[in-house]
């Protein structure tokens, strides 16, 4: 399960989606919409995607997961829109037979996710907003091409 | 810019977003280039209307993979350009 969503991320449906008879761990990772974000007090987030896109390198980061982790299944859903403080903006749930890997592999997705994925976040405060992008990286084409 | 080997244009679609959508002041356009453009003539020619491309350089995906300046691009190609992905620690 790899999707986009425009409303709330169903969390339970990725959880039942990734756990096999086979799988002693399920991790579910959750990113939440914080209130204090760089000394500002955050009203609320807008998530923007490029969905046709994100959804592709999003299905890209479980094949590099499954290629380096011997994990059972993934499942990244990641939420656009207007988000209240406490929300989930993306989840990730990773199964695997021992809790090792599925720690490393969820740890991984997100980093990943946060590099490559066409997705961006504007976060509205009483007064003013901003788009917040990478900060103090440099990346290349390259560096975004699927790792193995 | 390209060496123009012909009078022949294509036509690029170009996808805009976050703030590069707001400072454009829309997420869709369509650039006509000459035959044998570059994602590099592209960024040339947009830089005009939309000074951020340069200024706050992101990536360039074609066709929904990320691509070098130096990638050909062809007549019906969607060029997206993609401002910093969302930050977060």
């Amino acid at each position: 399960m790899f999707k986009i969503v425009d409303g709330p991320i169903d969390e339970l449906a990725l959880e039942s989606a990734v756990r096999t008879d086979a799988d002693g761990a399920v991790i579910v990772f959750r990113g939440v919409a914080r209130r204090h974000s760089r000394g500002r007090e955050v009203v609320h987030l807008e998530y923007e995607a490029y969905p046709e896109m994100a959804e592709k390198v999003i299905a890209q980061i479980g094949d590099e997961l499954k290629t380096r982790w011997p994990i059972s299944r993934v499942a990244i859903v990641h939420r656009t829109g207007v988000l209240e403080i406490g929300q989930a903006s993306v989840v990730i749930a990773v199964s695997a037979p021992h809790r090792g890997e599925a720690f490393q592999a969820a740890q991984y997705a997100i980093d990943r996710l946060k590099q490559i994925v066409p997705i961006w976040k504007k976060e509205v405060w009483s007064d003013g907003s901003q788009w917040i992008g990478w900060e103090n990286e440099t990346h290349s084409h390259e560096a975004l091409a699927p790792r193995q | 810019m390209p060496e123009i080997t012909s009078e022949r244009q294509i036509c690029v679609r170009v996808r805009l977003f976050a703030s590069y959508r707001e400072a454009a002041g829309t997420g869709r356009l369509e650039v006509p280039l000459p035959d044998g453009a570059r994602v590099s003539d592209l960024v040339d020619v947009l830089a005009v209307r939309l000074p951020a491309v340069r200024t706050a350089p992101g990536m360039v995906a074609v066709n929904h993979t990320y691509v070098g300046p130096d990638f050909g691009l062809h007549d019906g190609d969607e060029a997206a350009f993609i401002p910093p992905v969302s930050g977060g620690r």
